[in-house]
């Protein structure tokens, strides 16, 4: 079979693990990398798993792999934070079957809280890191990568980004290879990793750098593109794909496939060519410090900068300071940021968080926008499970603060990173406050399955992980459960829960609003007459209420019947 | 590249613009040309503004995925507040297709902006080609108001270079089979506008 078809790049990344045999497949979600697991699971050759977290997922990937499966994992850059612990010594044993690691970034925070560059984490780990620009690198670059795993035996880093894994562009097709599970022998000093067995694998990885960087330096997946220009381009990834479109044949490029280990004599033969050359790489300039390391003169981040997303309009602009004409509105354009759904259940709680005006330690998914206006209910953002482990130590500091200071989680984020937290503070006795905003699903990254939610991603039924019970086994007694749209059980149990002497748990139970099993119920309408228009109902930053400067409306095209605002009402004017 | 065609529709989120691009993208690539399709998913998905890009090449190969300011052959906007927010993307000599459906925004609910009045004609004044439909009225006659986005792909088909059955066939491609009839339907209606 050899047919065409538009595929977006993660999709191809799927594919790539179809036709490269790959049997395993274990990841947590996260934007932009999501949808590689959601298309591997479509085959019915690979076995594909949402784990609890990165961790566990490049665990249970590298468990595979070294009882001799091809298997991969894939992660968004700050999942590769979360993985890193086996990263770095995965790096040390090397592999059985071959074992690939997709972790996709986010120039420009599309859905991140950082923007951090994970070609780092290729040089710190010491591994080959490959960088598709299109769908159809995105495929082959995946082959490849299982390949050169078990050529080198090394774990391979496929690094991805937001524009690669969320474009489409066409891919060619072809068949799948079928990859027998490799034999597995017991091998101490391949994979105990103690003080003993690691010093003696140290200088196996430094060879095999050695070893893959002289492979790059002829290797087909580093392509050289030569035209008559006085100018080289060296770039990878999306950068290349914005250059050429900037420069199309009036320079050279040398478009590297692998962007870790760099080859030493490809790039200075490469720039001996020319009289100018210029490094165009998004994010940080890993590729230029490397070329100034080798003696290579050349401009890069002098010109460009090492924050945000590039396109072909920023390199226009900052290498030949050109500009497209173009029409401007000009009046005040309103911003339009993102915010909860209509009847989402995380509404509620957050209003209630605001009313009693406290300090709410926050974590990663659909409940950070209880940050936003007019809910502003929001203290802190930083990582997955750091709402819990923060109330711990922002208690301990501040015990007189304790009452009226709380943390808040979901229920795949509190699988995910909380339990730890949630023990350290059992353990260690801080009188805290945590929320499990239990709304049955993974929200923010598109409805993905987890322990929680009684299905796997193969949508198998399965008993659901039991929130209470975990809280209970850590040592937590205080353990409550509340309805978010029910407002004054909400706050008459934060109250309790935050005053009481001891630690305490409230799960905040109501699912996602967008689930299938939620049924919608018929829009509300305020009565006109009735509606003295205090607007509190419009404290809640529903989307679908609104202020016309004459009346309070509700827009039925959004309104789900959820009831809260008629809870607010004083005047009984919301039906 | 001068032979590569831009089209970029914008939304909010929620409004259906990932399946338009996707429907787009199955049509401009029925007719054998290279086509790269971007979308945004994610944070961006929630209630906030939305952008995707549809890219296809003449001759030889699109380069890169996104669209800027100037760029944009066609401007496709399912919302008009969005369409004041993306117009500096169109090229001079662009059109600019948009619903005259206002959803407003966090800041106009909670009083803070006001969304501006007469967008259309403001857009107009400024010698942009737009075609303002009120798509929204048009899905609801059909029974569901989620057919917005293919009322607008309709309006567009008509304005391309491409047949008319290029885009039933992308349609059939790309909507589940019990959504088919209600969006053939939709992408007449527009066709016709």
């Amino acid at each position: 079979m050899n047919t065409k078809k538009l595929l977006l790049g993660n999709e191809a990344v799927a594919r790539g693990l179809y036709e490269a045999g790959c049997t395993y497949v274990s990841s947590y979600p996260g934007t932009p990398s999501t949808e590689i697991t959601e298309y591997a699971t479509k085959y019915d050759e690979i076995y594909a798993e949402w784990a609890t977290n990165e961790k566990v997922a490049v665990e249970t990937a590298f468990g595979a792999s070294v009882a001799g499966a091809r298997a991969f994992s894939a992660m968004k850059h700050v999942g590769l934070n979360v993985a890193a612990d086996p990263l770095f010594t995965s790096s040390y044993t090397g592999v059985n079957g071959g074992f690939v690691l997709a972790v996709a970034d986010d120039p420009g925070m599309h859905s991140s809280q950082n923007e951090q560059d994970s070609r780092h984490y290729a040089k710190a780990a010491k591994l080959l890191m490959l960088e598709p620009s299109d769908s159809e690198e995105c495929k082959e670059f995946t082959k490849i990568a299982f390949e050169l795993s078990e050529k080198f035996d090394t774990p391979v880093l496929l690094r991805l980004c937001t524009r690669v894994s969320h474009s489409q562009s066409i891919v060619e097709l072809k068949d799948r290879i079928e990859v027998p599970v490799k034999d597995y022998v017991k091998n101490p000093a391949k994979y105990i990793m103690n003080p003993a067995g690691a010093t003696k694998r140290h200088p196996i990885v430094e060879q095999r750098q050695k070893d893959i960087a002289k492979y790059l330096e002829t290797s087909s997946i580093n392509k050289t593109e030569l035209n008559s220009s006085d100018t080289g381009i060296i770039t990878s990834g999306a950068s290349y794909l914005y250059a050429k479109e900037v420069f199309g044949d009036t320079v050279s490029y040398l478009k590297l496939g692998a962007v870790n280990p760099l080859p030493a004599n490809l790039l200075k033969d490469f720039a001996s060519k020319f009289k100018r050359i210029i490094i165009i790489e998004e994010l940080d300039g890993i590729i230029e410090e490397y070329c100034k390391s080798i003696g290579i003169e050349c401009d890069g981040k002098n010109l460009l900068p090492n924050i945000g997303e590039f396109s072909q309009e920023l390199i226009a602009e900052k290498l030949l300071d050109k500009k497209n004409e173009f029409v401007s509105f000009d009046d005040n354009v309103p911003v339009r940021p993102p915010v909860m759904c209509p009847g989402c259940p995380h509404r509620g709680i957050f209003y209630t968080l605001k009313s009693l005006n406290y300090t709410v330690l926050g974590d990663i998914g659909c409940y950070t926008l209880g940050g936003a206006a007019p809910l502003t209910a929001l203290d802190t953002t930083i990582c997955m499970g750091a709402s819990v482990s923060m109330l711990h130590g922002f208690n301990k500091v501040r015990p007189e603060n304790a009452s009226k200071t709380v943390a808040v989680i979901g229920d795949s984020t509190f699988m995910h990173s909380g339990i730890t937290g949630l023990i350290d503070i059992a353990y260690n006795r801080s009188i805290s406050t945590v929320l499990v905003l239990d709304n049955h699903i993974t929200g923010m990254t598109g409805h993905q399955q987890n322990p929680c939610t009684g299905y796997t991603l193969k949508n198998v039924p399965v008993e659901p992980v039991d929130i209470e019970k975990i809280c209970s086994a850590a040592g937590i007694k205080r353990i409550r459960t509340i309805d978010p749209n029910d407002l004054k059980e909400c706050k008459k149990v934060l109250k309790e829960e935050t005053e009481a002497s001891e630690p305490s748990v409230v799960i905040v139970r109501r699912p996602c609003a967008l689930l299938k099993k939620v049924v919608k119920k018929p829009s509300l309408t305020i009565d006109t007459e009735k509606c003295k228009k205090c607007k509190a109902c419009m404290k809640i930053g529903c989307p679908a209420i609104s202020f016309n400067g004459e009346r309070v409306e509700i827009d039925k095209t959004l309104c789900v019947g959820c009831d809260l605002c008629k809870g607010l009402c004083a005047f009984d004017a919301i039906k | 590249m001068n032979n590569t065609v831009n089209i970029m529709i914008t939304g909010v989120g929620g409004q259906g613009s990932l399946l338009a691009s996707r429907i787009i993208g199955e049509v401009v690539m029925s007719q054998g040309y290279d086509v790269k399709v971007s979308e945004v998913h994610g944070m961006a998905q929630r209630g906030g503004s939305v952008v995707t890009y549809v890219r296809y090449a003449e001759e030889g190969k699109v380069s890169s995925p996104v669209i800027c300011k100037g760029e944009a052959d066609y401007l496709i906007s399912f919302e008009l507040l969005e369409a004041a927010r993306w117009v500096s993307f169109l090229k001079v000599d662009g059109k600019l297709i948009t619903n005259t459906q206002k959803i407003l925004p966090m800041p106009v609910i909670t009083g803070q902006m006001k969304y501006p009045e007469n967008i259309d004609k403001a857009i107009a004044e400024k010698n942009v080609d737009i075609t303002a439909v009120d798509a929204l009225t048009i899905a609801r006659e059909l029974g569901n108001e989620k057919a917005v986005n293919v009322v607008l792909i309709g309006v567009f088909a008509k304005k391309s270079p491409f047949s008319k059955d290029a885009f039933i066939n992308a349609i059939n491609k790309c909507v589940p089979e019990k959504f088919r009839e209600l969006n053939i339907k939709a992408f007449e209606k527009g066709y016709e506008f």
